[in-house]
C-alpha cells in the first residue's frame, strides 16, 4: 500500500468513517493480497477436481454394479472430465506445499510413468500384477503401501492406474487402449472379483487424497493456506517455483523432450487413454490461470480478481508483465495446435509436422520459464530452483 | 578457550585440544549456504533431490529430462515390444536406477518390524573372496560373483535371499543420557546354485544419494591427495589415505572418489557397473552378463541387446551419466540460526571437520562430453575429504576393495543429510543404514574418529542438540 496515501488517509475528518473510493482502487497488490488470492484460486480448482472425482468415483461404481460397454464409456468421459481439471492444479507442485510435502500425495495421485505389469496382466505377461496375486491384499492401506514399491515405476493407484484399468494397454497405432468390460466380469477374465475391487479402491484412495488437498486450501484457522497466506514475499517465490519448474521440468521435459527423443508410445503421459494433449494444454493453462489470476470453473464461472501475481509484477515492471503474459499465452495456443494423439505426433524425422508442433510449445515454454525468472527477480527474489542461465 | 565447553573434562583433553591449533575454529562463510556455488537449487520437499544444475544451458536440461527418464523407468525382460528399454536380468535387483536411488535419493535397509518379509529395496551385498584381482580389486566370489543378486527374470532362478537380524547394543553418555544402537547381521538363505565359498565376504551397502555427485567428480585428484598428506603431518589419530582404483572409462588407475569404499573412480564406470551389476543391462563398457558357470539358466536366457549392441548403448548411456552429473545440491537450510552457528562452531571444535572437509573449488571435468561446464570453477561444500579412514571394529565389513582394507570407510558427503527425511521418508545413514540418526551415525565412530566421538559424547545434551541441527542443516 503506498505509504503516502495511507498518511493522506489518516488525517481526514474524525467523522468521515468510509474510505474515499479514489483510494480503494487504486490499492496495489502486494505479497499478501497475491497470496491470498493464490490461495482462493487453489483452493477452488483442487474443489472442482474433488466434484469432478466424486462424479468419477459414482460412474465407476455404477459401471462395476452392472459391468457392460456403456458403463465403461461412461467412466471413461468421467475420468477425461476431471484430468481437465487435475491438469491445471499441477501450477501449485515443485515448492513443497500440500501436493508434494514430505507426507504429500502427489506419488499416489499422479505418477507415471507407470509399469502395467506391477498391477494387471499384460501381453505376454497375463499372470502379472498384483490383481492377480490372490495372496496380495487390496485395500487403501496396501496399494498405499504398494505404491511406488521397489520402483518409482511400481505405481499401484492415481489418476493413471484407474487409466489403466478403464482403458488397458494401448497396443494399436491408430487409437486408445481397447479394454473390454469383460475383463470386470466373473467368469469372463482371470481375478475379475479383483479387478473391480481394485478399480473401487484404488478411486476412493484418489477420492481421500483429493479432499485432503481441498481442506489443505480451505479458509481455515490451523492448515496450509493460513501459513501460506501469512508467508509474505516467500509465499510469492513459491507460486513462482512452481511455475517455472512446471514449465521448463516438467512439461517441457519430462513430458515432452523426452517423448521427442524416444519416439517411444510409453513416453507419453496419459498413454492408455491417448488424452496427453489435453494434459499439455491443461497444465499450460494452469499455469496462465496463477499468472493472470482468473480461474474458469467447472461450473462455467469464472474466479478473477486484481491481486494476481502478473499485477504485483506489474507494480515493478509493467512492459515485463505483458511479455510474460504473452508468452504464457502463446504456450497455451501451441499446446491447442498439437494434434492427437500424441503418440503418433511425436513420430518421425526432423520436419514431421507433429513433431515440430510439440517442438514449438517446448519452445515457448522454455522461454516462458525464463521470463517468469526474470519476473521473480524484479520482485526481488533470487533463491529459484531455476536460475537463469 | 576450548577448556570451558568441556566441563568435568579431563584436564589432558584441554591440552589435546589446545594443540590442534589447525582446527581453530574458523569463521563462518555465508557462501556456505549455497551448497554447490551457482549450481545450488534451493529446494526442500519430495522433490529435493532431483532437480538440474541451477546454471545448466537450455540444450544441458533437455540432455537432462532425457537421461533421467533411462534413469527412472523400468527396463523389462527381453523380448519385449518396448525396445528402448528391454535386457533387465538374467539376474537383478531392482529394475530401474531409481528403485533403488529413490527420488534421486537413499535407501535404507530393511524394515522387518512391521513384517514385512520381503527383500531390501536399495540395499545390496557384495561379495568377494579373499586375495587380489584385476587390477588390484577383489576376487568376486565363484558362483556368486561380486554381488548378491535376488530376483531373477523368468526361468531364471534368484540367486537366493537376504535376511537380516539385529542386535541392540545398549549404551550410555557421560551425562547418563541412555541410547541404543541396532548392529545388524546379514545372512543369506535359499542359495540357488550351491553353497557360498566358506571364506566369502560380504559387505551390505545402501544406495546413497546422488545430490551433487558431478561436483564431487570434478574434485581435482590433487586436492584428494593434499587432504592425505595435511593429516598425514597433524598431530593425532586422523590419517585418511585415498583408494586408486580401476576405471572402466578411463582405462586405467585413478583415485576412487565413489562407493562406500571409494571402489569407484567415475560416474560412468559406477553406472555402468551399477547397470550391469544391478540390473543386468550391458553397455559398451561392461558388454557381458555376469553370470558364472555354475549359472547354467542365467547363460541360456535371451538377450535385450540386438546384433552386436548392447543392451544400452553409448549415447544413452552418456545421457543417464549426464543426468546425474548435473543433479543439483540444494542449498543449506536455516544456515544463520543461533543453534545451528553453535553447532557449526562445536562441529569444528570436535575435529569433525578433519576428516568431513567443508569445501572445495571444483577444477574440470574427468570426463567433458558426460559432463556440464557449469560444475567447474564452483566453491561447494560436500563435507568430505573423500580419503579412507580406519572407523574401527564396530562398523567394520572385513572386507578389501582395492586399498581399502576391512576396517576403511570413506568418508561420505554430509550435504542433503537434513533432507533425506523430505525426500525418501527416513533417516537411515552409514553403509548399511544401521544408524537411525545423525547421533547414532556420530555414536558409531570408532577407530581414527573415536576421539571425536568421545568428545562428542561428553557434550551437553543442548551442545549436542546444537551440532546434530547443523549437521541437518547442510
Amino acid at each position: 500500500m503506498n505509504k503516502r496515501r495511507f498518511l493522506q488517509a489518516l488525517s481526514l475528518p474524525l467523522w468521515s468513517t468510509s474510505l474515499p473510493v479514489a483510494w480503494a482502487q487504486t490499492a496495489l497488490p502486494d505479497a499478501p493480497s497475491v497470496s491470498r488470492f493464490y490461495a482462493q484460486l487453489v483452493h477452488a480448482n483442487y474443489e472442482d477436481v474433488l466434484a469432478a472425482g466424486l462424479a468419477l468415483k459414482q460412474s465407476i461404481q455404477a459401471f462395476i454394479a452392472r459391468p457392460e460397454t456403456s458403463g465403461l464409456d461412461a467412466a471413461r468421459q468421467a475420468w477425461l472430465l476431471a484430468r481437465d481439471g487435475y491438469g491445471q492444479t499441477e501450477a501449485f507442485r515443485f515448492y513443497g506445499g500440500p501436493i508434494d510435502d514430505d507426507k504429500g500425495p502427489e506419488g499416489r495421485l499422479n505418477a507415471w510413468p507407470l509399469d502395467e505389469g506391477y498391477i494387471d496382466g499384460v501381453k505376454g505377461r497375463p499372470h502379472s500384477g498384483l490383481i492377480n496375486q490372490r495372496a496380495v491384499p487390496i485395500s487403501k492401506a496396501s496399494l498405499t503401501r504398494l505404491n511406488e514399491r521397489d520402483g518409482e515405476e511400481n505405481i499401484a493407484a492415481g489418476w493413471h492406474a484407474i487409466e489403466f484399468l478403464l482403458w488397458g494397454q494401448d497396443l494399436r497405432a491408430d487409437g486408445a487402449g481397447q479394454r473390454s468390460f469383460e475383463d470386470f466380469v466373473t467368469g469372463k477374465a482371470p481375478n475379475a472379483d479383483r479387478r473391480r475391487q481394485y478399480l473401487l479402491t484404488v478411486t476412493d484412495l484418489l477420492i481421500d487424497d483429493l479432499r485432503t488437498l481441498v481442506a489443505a486450501w480451505a479458509p481455515a484457522r490451523r492448515n496450509y493456506r493460513h501459513a501460506f497466506e501469512r508467508g509474505g514475499m516467500e509465499s510469492v517465490r513459491k507460486i513462482i517455483v512452481g511455475l517455472g519448474s512446471l514449465s521448463r521440468g516438467e512439461l517441457a521435459g519430462e513430458r515432452m523432450e523426452v517423448a521427442l527423443n524416444t519416439q517411444d508410445q510409453e513416453d507419453e503421459h496419459s498413454c492408455f487413454s491417448d488424452n496427453t494433449h489435453r494434459d499439455i494444454v491443461n497444465n499450460a493453462l494452469g499455469i496462465e490461470n496463477v499468472w493472470l489470476g482468473r480461474y474458469t470453473r467447472r461450473d462455467g464461472s469464472v474466479l478473477q480478481g486484481p491481486a494476481s501475481l502478473r499485477a504485483l509484477v506489474a507494480t515493478k515492471d509493467p512492459a515485463l508483465a505483458d511479455k510474460v503474459s504473452q508468452q504464457i499465452s502463446l504456450s497455451v495456443q501451441k499446446a491447442r495446435a498439437i494434434t492427437p494423439p500424441f503418440d503418433r505426433e511425436i513420430i518421425g524425422g526432423k520436419d514431421a509436422p507433429g513433431r515440430q508442433r510439440v517442438q514449438a510449445v517446448i519452445d515457448s515454454l522454455v522461454q516462458q520459464s525464463k521470463d517468469l525468472v526474470d519476473a521473480a527477480n524484479a520482485l526481488g527474489i533470487t533463491r529459484l530452483t531455476l536460475v537463469k542461465p | 578457550m576450548f577448556c570451558r565447553h568441556w566441563l568435568g573434562g579431563p584436564l589432558a583433553l584441554c591440552l589435546g585440544a589446545l594443540v590442534h591449533s589447525a582446527m581453530a575454529v574458523p569463521p563462518r562463510d555465508p557462501a556456505d549456504e549455497k551448497t554447490g556455488g551457482a549450481t545450488t537449487v534451493y529446494a526442500t520437499g519430495r522433490n529435493a533431490f532431483s532437480f538440474p544444475l541451477a546454471n545448466l544451458s537450455d540444450e544441458e536440461r533437455t540432455r537432462f529430462a532425457i537421461g533421467n527418464s533411462f534413469f527412472r523407468r523400468n527396463w523389462v525382460e527381453a523380448p519385449a515390444s518396448t525396445t528402448a528399454r528391454d535386457g533387465l536380468g538374467p539376474h537383478f535387483i531392482a529394475r530401474s536406477c531409481g528403485g533403488c536411488h529413490v527420488q534421486d535419493g537413499r535407501g535404507a535397509p530393511p524394515d522387518f518390524r512391521r513384517g514385512l518379509q520381503d527383500q531390501p529395496i536399495g540395499l545390496l551385498l557384495r561379495l568377494s573372496i579373499p586375495g587380489v584381482g584385476e587390477h588390484g580389486g577383489v576376487i568376486p566370489e565363484p558362483t556368486y560373483g561380486d554381488q548378491l543378486n535376488n530376483a531373477g527374470i523368468q526361468g531364471v532362478k534368484p540367486e537366493g535371499l537376504i535376511t537380516l537380524r539385529v542386535k541392540p547394543l545398549k549404551g550410555q553418555l557421560p551425562d547418563g543420557t541412555r541410547y541404543t544402537l541396532l548392529q545388524p547381521g546379514y545372512t543369506f538363505k535359499d542359495l540357488a546354485y550351491g553353497p557360498m565359498s566358506p571364506h566369502t565376504l560380504v559387505s551390505p551397502r545402501v544406495a546413497p544419494q546422488l545430490i551433487g555427485v558431478g561436483l564431487i567428480e570434478s574434485i581435482a585428484e590433487e586436492d584428494i591427495l593434499a587432504n592425505a598428506r595435511e593429516q598425514s603431518a597433524m598431530a593425532g589419530p586422523i590419517k585418511g589415505v585415498p583408494n586408486r582404483v580401476w576405471d572402466a572409462m578411463a582405462q586405467r588407475m585413478v583415485i576412487g572418489r565413489f562407493g562406500w569404499k571409494a571402489n569407484v573412480g567415475s560416474l560412468a564406470h559406477q553406472s555402468a557397473g551399477a547397470f550391469v551389476g544391478d540390473m543386468g543391462i550391458t553397455s559398451p563398457l561392461f558388454p557381458h552378463q555376469t553370470c558364472t558357470p555354475t549359472q547354467k539358466d542365467c547363460l541360456l536366457a535371451p538377450e535385450g541387446g540386438h546384433g552386436d549392441a548392447t543392451e544400452i548403448d553409448a549415447e544413452t548411456l552418456g545421457h543417464v551419466v549426464f543426468y546425474q552429473a548435473a543433479l543439483a545440491p540444494p542449498a543449506r537450510r536455516n544456515s544463520t540460526h543461533p543453534e545451528v552457528l553453535k553447532g557449526q562452531r562445536l562441529f569444528h571444535q570436535a575435529q569433525c571437520a578433519s576428516c568431513h572437509r567443508p569445501s572445495y573449488q571444483t577444477g574440470k571435468a574427468l570426463f567433458p562430453r558426460l559432463s556440464s561446464p557449469a560444475l567447474a570453477g564452483q566453491k561447494i561444500w560436500p563435507y568430505t575429504d573423500l580419503l579412507l579412514h580406519d572407523m574401527g571394529p564396530g562398523l567394520a565389513d572385513g572386507r578389501p576393495d582395492f586399498a581399502a582394507h576391512g576396517q576403511q570407510w570413506k568418508t561420505p558427503p554430509l550435504w542433503g543429510i537434513g533432507l533425506i527425511k523430505d525426500v525418501n521418508g527416513h533417516t537411515r545413514l552409514l553403509h548399511d543404514g544401521r544408524a537411525r540418526n545423525v547421533q547414532e551415525a556420530i555414536l558409531w565412530h570408532g577407530g581414527e574418529a573415536q576421539a571425536s566421538r568421545d568428545l562428542f559424547a561428553r557434550l551437553s545434551a543442548a551442545e549436542r542438540r546444537a551440532l546434530i541441527l547443523f549437521v541437518e542443516s547442510l
